[in-house]
This record gives structure tokens, sequence and C-alpha cells, in this order.
């Protein structure tokens, strides 16, 4: 028996309402998916200054050689051009979406053009077909479009149905597309792309055998891999409180970021902690398919109506870290079911909650500073902890009723521009920044990363665990770039990094060689860099620079873990990466 | 006494497919386009999820409606199929009040469990057991 490699592309036009299957098998080529095959993809797909909402701007989706093959390699890796920072997008997540469209036979899709009629896109095996979404379009709560298309198409179990909701209709530079009704391709606006293109949702049902080299072969390495997983300290810690648990870590070391990182402590803070959300509020756990451990966390919210006794609505609201972090410290929120409510807020409208928070945060502060007035916010008096206010402030952002909510729904780093602010504003490459105000390296990782995200190169992890001899700017950037690089080589396996510690490079070596590639070490080292390479020229390309950055005076004024962070300390590191990166371009 | 297959406790189920990966892989596959067992939700993820699988029926409808008799009583409940006598006709998928007769697109013939517990052995959250209950005792199918 053969195993199959991932060579297909789906190439879907929304202009002409018509597609074709294409065998690619030097995209995948030797044998990655995933970031490795989407660079490449989006690199020929879009052309230099392409609008990003444009019709010329494309979406790719990439799965990886391990799909439907080995647990937790069930991301998605979706790139386009970002119409938030106005380079490189690029944005994953799980949920059923990378296992239903390898089940589908696909390696990856491309999506091209715009309709002018609202559509949702069914991908059926070798068959799609154009849905009229004008139905359920601008439905002001997103899952209830999603309900919609479950219950019209069939494939219950074994699909995938992604989609936007009014903030990507809106074109919402931050908006998101959610699938599985939990899991989000949040970051970087591919929700406003969605939108630009009239693509509502996309439902993808599949169902279908993947040949292994070695049946026997197989099955050893796929339970060494399974025990790890389900059997190691980092699995359970993913499942038992999950990543909430990072909220009270951080709290205690003085490296949450609050009210708009004025601080990183506060009273009432402990509401948000994943212990007391796990002892009141959690309702179920949830997993992406394929995935032993389960680390979605969904609150169990019970809400009395208040024109009626005894009659209540529950809702059943996901939390993480992040969530908890933007739309909960960052906004000095103090009680759990106010969280629970914003963040119910941001999932109907589908918006990147790490982006909306950072921006309101921003917002309450140049409200409270006097650069904003009620007359801008419409009568919001945007204030900590308000959750109300903050709600309605996110619909606000929504439908965009005035210039002020217009520029909000830019981003932070536009609002600062146009109203001032900038030394508490955090936005890197106009990229909200995660919840960690840890020491230098995070903010290396801030503005070196390819996607801007904590998780191209874990500064935040640099920050805490660095022995004291590393702590030179060399070192750091040193160690970020090969981060970043060993990353892409599991983004292009689309393992989720909280696996990291499970796939090795021996255990991907042989894994993959059941998928049928066989790679080496220094294979998987090259890959990594080269992978790298190819998105920072595409960020290049469109105008992307390491030297063009702005440092928030704020990040020198709160202690990080306690310490005063040096602004020669990031500025050298920057330098570095950029000098590692440019040799590899 | 043969074993069958029971369904402890769908409530702990977190949708993770694991098992049904597990069922495949058993037939020497990735994917889950062998597998005997399906995992769905309750009209969607907020609801939690039902497992779909064989319960081991005492007198199982899908035999009866087998028109060469391909499918066998198996001792301890539930069926075993003839693949070279099955004609492929789906009367018995059809028949399954369940709905859990699953089909090979590849073969064209159904996917019935034969209650060997590989998928029980995966399951990293309690929901699936491989236990002895008597024919004529019912299985544990909470969901």
């Amino acid at each position: 028996m053969s195993a199959e490699l991932l060579a297909k592309v789906l190439i879907i036009d929304l202009t002409k309402k018509s597609y074709e299957i294409a065998d690619r098998p030097d995209i995948f080529d030797p044998g990655l998916g995933g970031a490795h095959a989407a660079i490449r993809l989006l690199t020929e797909e879009v052309p230099e200054g392409a609008d990003p909402l444009g019709p010329e701007n494309a979406i790719v989706l990439a799965v990886g050689p391990l799909t439907c093959l080995f647990p937790l390699a069930s991301k998605t890796v979706a790139m386009f051009k970002s119409p938030l920072t106005g380079d490189l997008g690029e944005s994953h997540a799980g949920g059923r979406s990378a296992i239903a469209i390898r089940h589908a036979g696909y390696g990856a899709i491309v999506i091209r053009g715009k309709s002018e009629l609202p559509v949702y896109l069914v991908i059926d095996g070798p068959k799609v077909e154009f849905r009229d979404a004008s139905a359920i379009w601008g439905m002001t709560r997103a899952s209830t479009s999603a309900n919609i298309v479950r219950g019209k198409e069939t494939g219950a179990g074994l699909r995938t149905i992604m989609r936007i909701g009014r903030a990507g209709e809106r074109l919402v530079r931050y908006a998101s597309v959610t699938t599985e009704t939990y899991r989000h391709f949040g970051r970087m606006g591919l929700g406003a792309v969605f939108g630009s293109k009239g693509l509502k949702a996309i439902h993808v049902p599949g169902r279908r055998t993947v040949d292994v080299a070695d049946p026997k072969q197989y099955r050893e390495v796929y339970d060494e891999i399974h025990n790890a997983a389900a059997n190691s300290d980092l699995m359970k810690k993913y499942h038992d409180i999950g990543t909430a648990i990072n909220v009270s870590h951080l709290h205690e070391m003085g490296g949450l970021p609050a009210k708009n990182l004025q601080t990183t402590r506060y009273e009432g803070a402990e509401a948000l902690f994943g212990e007391h959300l796990a002892e009141n509020y959690l309702g179920r756990r949830l997993a992406c398919g394929h995935c032993p451990v389960a680390c979605i966390h969904i609150a169990a919210h019970r809400q009395p109506y208040v024109d009626e006794p005894y009659f209540y609505k529950t809702s059943m609201i996901s939390y993480d870290y992040e969530l908890l972090y933007s739309l909960g410290t960052m906004l000095g929120v103090a009680d759990t079911p106010g969280y629970l409510r914003v963040t119910a807020a941001i999932e109907d409208c589908g918006l990147d909650a790490m982006t909306a928070g950072c921006v309101l945060a921003w917002a309450t502060e140049a409200l409270e500073k006097g650069l904003i007035s009620t007359d801008d916010t419409m009568g919001l008096k945007l204030a900590w902890g308000d959750c109300d206010t903050y709600i309605e402030a996110i619909g606000m952002i929504c439908e965009q009723r005035n210039e002020f909510y217009q520029t909000l729904a830019l981003g932070s780093a536009d609002a600062a521009a146009k109203y001032g602010g900038e030394e508490f504003m955090f936005a890197f490459n106009k990229t909200e920044m995660a919840g960690y105000h840890t020491g230098p390296a995070t903010y290396v990782n801030n503005i070196t990363g390819a996607r801007h995200s904590h998780l191209d190169s874990a500064g935040y992890s640099f920050d805490q665990k660095a022995k004291p001899e590393e702590r030179t700017p060399g070192i750091m950037a040193q160690k970020l770039i090969s981060e970043e690089r060993w990353r892409q080589i599991l983004s292009s396996l689309v393992v989720c990094f909280f696996a990291r510690g499970v796939y090795k490079g021996d255990v991907v070596l042989k894994a993959l060689a059941c998928a049928g590639v066989e790679l080496t070490d220094d294979d998987l080292t090259r890959l990594g860099t080269e992978t790298l390479a190819a998105k920072h020229r595409f960020k290049m390309r469109e105008g992307f620079s390491f030297e063009d950055y702005t440092l928030p005076k704020r990040i020198f004024e709160t202690p990080a873990l306690g310490e005063t962070i040096q602004e020669s300390d990031i500025r050298e590191a920057v330098a570095e990466f950029a000098r590692l990166a440019n040799e590899a371009l | 006494m043969a074993k069958r297959l029971a369904v402890v406790d769908a409530e702990r189920c977190v949708g993770c497919q694991v098992c049904m990966f597990a069922c495949a892989r058993w037939q020497g596959a990735g994917g889950v386009g062998r597998t005997r067992i399906g995992i769905r939700s309750v009209g969607g993820m907020k609801h939690g999820f039902i497992v779909v699988v064989c319960r081991g029926c005492e007198d199982p409808p899908c035999a009866r409606v087998c028109p060469v008799d391909a499918l066998k009583l198996r001792k301890g409940g539930g069926v075993l199929l003839n693949q070279s006598i099955c004609i492929g006709c789906g009367n018995c998928q059809k028949a399954c009040t369940l709905g859990a007769i699953y089909w090979d697109e590849d073969a064209g013939k159904p996917l019935i469990c034969i209650h060997c517990g590989t998928c029980a052995e995966y399951c990293p959250h309690g929901v699936l057991a491989l236990e002895e209950h008597p024919v004529g005792e019912g299985v544990p199918n909470v969901g």
C-alpha cells in the first residue's frame, strides 16, 4: 500500500461561481502542508499591492500531511492579505475544519474573487455548490446563521461550518471567522476578507479513508503519540483548568496586563481566575477533531429575564486565557457574569476578542484622559469594569455608527494615530498584543513575529524561563528566531502548538514516514527556515519592515514581573532578529 | 461470556472522535472512511454529543432484513457480517433503528460494529467500555 500524499488544491472563484481541482504536488513538496504550502499558494495568488478587501485578494486554507492520521494535527492554516496590517494575514483554527478539508480530499483550498450576492459554499468531495446566503446575511447573532446552515445541509458529525458574523459583513478589520461555534480564525481580519467577498459561510462534510504506508508501523507510532499526549502533564494542564490557569499565574507574577496596562494587578481580578471559572461556571469541555485533550472550556451562564419571574436563559460561553485578558483584565472587569456577557457579545458579532479588547481598553483610557469625549462615543461612558457599556460599544464598532466607531473598526493603531494616546496603544504592526507583560522578549516577539502573535516565537516563555546568562539581546534574538523557525514546521504539519512537547523532531519524522514523507532532521531545519523566509518575503513585498515600529511608553512604565523593561534591550534584539531574518531571505 | 460495547456516559464525551479514528485504524487505514462508530453533536457543539454505535440487539432488525443471510447473530449480542456473500443492498442500514450501520464507500458494503472494544481503549474520557452483559439484559447506552 502506498500512503496518500497531499496533492489536490481546490480553487474556487466566487466571481465566476466556478471551481477546479488542481493537481499540485509541487505546492506540498517535499511533503508538508499548512504554512509551508499556504505561503506558496498565497504568493502566487495575490498580486503585489492587492486591495485586501478587493476581489484580487485570495483566501488560502491549508491542512497537513498528518491530518486525519495522527492526533493533534487538526489545525487549518488560513493565509490571506490582511486588511488589518496590509501585509501577511495568517490565522490558525482547529475544530473539525482540518479534518473535514482532508476528508473532502484536499490539501488546500483557494478562494478567489467576489460574489455580488452573498453566498455560502458547500464543498462536498469533488463537488462545490454556491448557495444563496442573502437570507442569513445581516443576522445580529452569528450562531443563528450557522444553525440554519447546519439544519439545511447534511453531514452531521463529519463536517465543519466556518462562518462570519455581522462584523465580517461590515468589514471591521479585525472580524473573525468562527468554526464549530467555539474555535476561531480570530486574528488579522479573515472575517472581513470573507465579508468583502460576499462569503458568509463554508460547509464541508467529509468521510473518507486516508491510506498509510504500513498499517502496523502506523499503529505503533500512533500509540506512541497518543500515549504521550493523553498522559503528559502538559496535556493535563490544558484539559483540567485550561489556558485560563494563566490568569492567576500571571497576576501573581506581575505580568498580567490590566486596565490598558496601567497595572498588572487589581482588586477583583480573582473573578477571572481559571480556578474560579472551573469551580463555579465550567459546564462542558470540548475537543477539536482527533484530539484527546479537550482544552475547550465552556462556561454555563444562567441569566434571569427581568420581565418574568423564574424565567432564565442559559448560555454556553467558551473562555480561554487570551479572552480573559483582553475582554477581562484589560478592561478592569471584576465580575464573572459581566465578563461572560462581553464575550458573548463578541461571539455574536464575530470580532477578534484580542484586538477588540485592546481597542476598548485604549478607548477607555482615551476618554479618561480627555482625548475623546462622549460626543465621539455617542454618549457611552466607557469605564473600567462597566460591562454593559462595553457591550454597547461592541455593537457600535460592529455597525460603525459614527466616525469615531468607524475609526475603532480599523484597530487601535488607526484610532491612536487619529486621536492620540499612542503611548498607551498596544498594537505592533497594527496587531494588538496578547496578554503577556513579562519582559523585553515578549515585545521583541510582538514586533518580529511574522503574525505578530505571542505564538510565533513565545517571547513570554523566554522572559520567564531564560537563564540569567542568556538574557542578552543577541541570544534573545537567536532563540526567538530559532523557535519561530521550528514552529513553521509544526504549522506546516498543522500540529497544535499545545502538543509541541509531544511532537519533537524524532516523533515528527516517524509520523511523517507513516504518511509517506521521508525527511531528515536537517530537512526540517531547512524547511522551517525557508517557510519563515517565504513569509517574510511576502510581508516585505507588501511594505513590512523590521525597522518600522514604535514602542508605547507605557510598557517601560509598568513593571514586568517586577522589573522595568529597558528600551535598548528591545531595540537591539529586534535589530539582531532582523539581521538573522534578512540573511535567510 | 462475550462482551458488548457499552456507552457508559455520553455526557462525558468531548466530541474528539478519537474512537472513530481508532476504529478505522484498527482496520488498517487513516481517516474515518471505515469507522463503525459515530459521534455527533446534539444540535450543535453547545449541547454535547451522542454516540451512534451498535447496541448489540437481542433480535437485530438488520439481520432480519438481510436477503442473503449475510448477517449472523453474534454470540453475546449483535451481528457478524459475512462479507463474501453480502450483496451490498443496504437493507440492513435502512433497518437499523439507531442509524448505527455505516457504509464502506470503497467496498460498497456495510460497516457494523463487532464489539471488539478498540474504540473504548482509546476513549480518553470514559465514555465507552467493553462490558459483559447477558443477552436479554440491556446494555448501558446512555445517550
